[in-house]
């Protein structure tokens, strides 16, 4: 992920050119260090209030009995809400649901992502303005996109509606919200119209760094525009793929606004995903040990994640 | 001869080609542009309806008739001018925040001898790979303890988690670039560290400063997540919040008014984009491909 292909990078930041001398200077060193140490000090100890100690607070309630609309003694409960995750519905059905829709959803944006990339990085007029159109739907808040595609499905003030109507074909007429595919088609084209700019613009990043020699290259060989795109470009790219895919999925894996906002987790709990889950169990049942037990999922989830795309995609150094 | 003869003929099998080529670019191009565009332009056609023709369902791809009642509406009577204000106050003093703190943590990172430097700022950038929703519980049992639940300013303590990585990140690259000799004149000259960065390296990377502070302001403005889980009554709303209750509250639901509101909201930011295109991106891809 990010911060491993960065961690190398910061390296020449720290070796001083000064540790060489002795006396007067190691005491300058040992000042700028301290000075050092302060000067990160207000970013690491935020940062660190907002997700190390949620983490530990997280596991702690998560072997207790914290319900706080419920009077009495919030007690040590053992293994009981992590027993509940697989005994209770909801949670089995979230992880499902969410891995589902994630890899669907990835999947689909990665090979969209890709193709608008490659077109955005071709010679054409007004290039720019279409890069700023496109960045548009992504820097715009999930409330936005969520809000509009609510409209845009809507049975009456809709588009989609309109044009299915128009071209008679079937889908018109129908509340996309209130069916369960129908529901979850909603949110994956809210999500997707949101999300494919990031990978495109994370992309075209990739393929600006690719010299045209190589292009060049290719093509002297005789090789074909497919041919040169598998053969160089992929490889080439492998990279910003990574990063895009890293950043993507864990933020598919956590979709939380697109879902309250569109679905509310509805019909029924056809689209509740674990974010969604734990939201409810933390706001709205109070439940801090249960909603403790699914955070601690979450984060062990992310992690497994971004440890898998690390190890299987990372270039070999 | 053979070959003169061939030279004229072979731009006229070749034009249709690269007409063909050209023509499927142009398409493409447009199809993006619709998709990425036109729903912004239903939403504006939504808000510009009545309720009465709103109510009748589309008939047309135009509005009926432009009406910018539920402009009007939506600020005299949802009052969202509050909601407006929350979310500029909580996304300004996050940016100005963030700017500090990742100035001098960025600022450390790539010129002190921070011993652990490289972990430091591995665990900064993990940070925002953080799931939310598992910040939710803890802190929302904290700031019960410190009366913090329905307070505005609070928020901006969590919106750290979204703006410091990528702010460090960028501003610490932004230093590393910056040549040493500046601060070291100005050091020579009897200025200490801080304000050597302060009136010299801070002034040189002004456009750096300008992307962390654009970034981070947009990542601010389109907090859901927090919102909805610390603020509970309608003064303390910010405008993503007051959006998605103004769907909620209602029986049956008034696009037209809400659309009002979501386009409100998408101005700024849409300012934002047009206005720093090119800094947007960089910012964004420098924070993700380094």
């Amino acid at each position: 992920m990010a911060q491993t292909v960065a961690v190398p990078r910061a390296e020449p930041g720290t070796p001083s050119p000064q540790e060489g001398g002795r006396g007067r200077t190691t005491a300058l060193v040992r000042r700028e260090r301290r000075l050092g140490y302060l000067m990160v000090a207000p970013t690491v100890i935020v940062l660190l209030f907002v997700t190390a100690f949620p983490l530990v607070y997280n596991f702690w309630n998560s072997f207790h009995n914290v319900i706080l609309n419920q009077p009495g003694p919030h007690g040590f409960s053992g293994l009981k809400n992590y027993a509940d995750l697989f005994t209770q519905q909801g949670f089995l059905g979230s992880l499902v649901r969410t891995l589902g829709f994630t890899a669907v959803s990835v999947a689909f944006e990665m090979v969209v992502g890709l193709g608008l990339a490659v077109l955005i990085n071709k010679a054409f007029p007004g290039r720019g303005l279409v890069r700023a159109a496109i960045l548009v739907p992504w820097a715009v808040p999930t409330v936005v996109s969520a809000m509009l595609w609510k409209t845009m499905f809507d049975p009456r003030s809709g588009f989609v509606d309109y044009l299915l109507g128009q071209l008679h074909l079937p889908g018109s007429n129908i509340s996309w919200l209130t069916g369960q595919w129908t529901s979850w088609t909603a949110v994956f084209v809210a999500d997707a119209w949101k999300n494919v700019p990031f990978i495109a613009i994370i992309l075209l990043a990739g393929l600006q760094v690719i010299p045209d020699e190589v292009y060049e290259a290719a093509r002297i060989d005789g090789a074909s525009a497919w041919q040169s795109f598998r053969r160089m470009t992929l490889p080439l790219l492998k990279p910003a793929l990574l990063v895009a895919l890293v950043f993507r999925t864990l933020q598919a894996f956590l979709i939380f606004d697109v879902i309250y906002i569109m679905t509310g987790g509805g019909p029924g709990t056809s689209t509740e995903t674990l974010s969604f889950l734990d939201y409810q169990a933390f706001i709205n049942q109070f439940n801090f040990g249960y909603g403790g037990a699914i955070a601690i999922m979450l984060v062990v989830l992310s992690l497994i994640i971004a440890g898998i795309y690390v190890k299987v995609l990372r270039p070999s150094t | 001869m053979t070959a003169v003869a061939v030279r004229p003929r072979a731009p006229a099998r070749r034009w249709p080609r690269l007409v063909w080529r050209q023509a499927l670019l142009y398409l493409a191009v447009l199809v993006v542009l619709g998709v990425a565009l036109f729903p912004f332009y239903w939403i504006v056609r939504t808000s510009l309806e009545t309720t009465a023709e709103f109510s009748q369902g589309v008939s047309s791809l135009l509005p009926p008739h432009l009406t910018f009642q539920n402009f009007v509406n939506v600020f005299k009577q949802e009052h969202f001018g509050r909601p407006l204000l929350n979310s500029a106050i909580v996304s300004l003093a996050t940016t100005f925040v963030t700017i500090v703190f990742s100035s001098l943590a960025g600022y450390a990172l790539a010129r002190l001898p921070v011993r652990g430097g490289g972990a430091i700022l591995g665990f900064i950038l993990l940070a925002g790979f953080f799931p939310p929703l598992a910040m939710v519980g803890p802190l929302f049992l904290v700031y019960r303890d410190f009366g913090f639940i329905d307070s505005i300013y609070p928020l901006i303590i969590v919106y750290f988690v979204y703006t410091l990585p990528i702010a460090t990140w960028l501003l610490k690259n932004f230093f590393a670039q910056i040549p040493k000799d500046l601060e070291e004149a100005a050091m020579v000259d009897g200025a200490t560290r801080l304000q050597a960065l302060w009136r010299v390296v801070i002034p040189v990377a002004v456009p750096g400063v300008f992307t962390a502070a654009i970034l981070s302001f947009i990542l601010a403005w389109n907090d859901f997540t927090f919102a909805v889980s610390f603020i509970t009554s309608s003064p303390h709303f910010t405008a993503p919040l007051a959006i998605v209750n103004y769907g909620q509250s209602q029986f049956q639901i008034f696009y037209n008014l809400i659309d009002a509101a979501v386009v409100i909201v998408t101005l700024p930011v849409a300012g934002l984009v047009l206005l720093a295109q090119r800094r947007i991106v960089t910012g964004l891809t420098a924070g993700a491909l380094k």
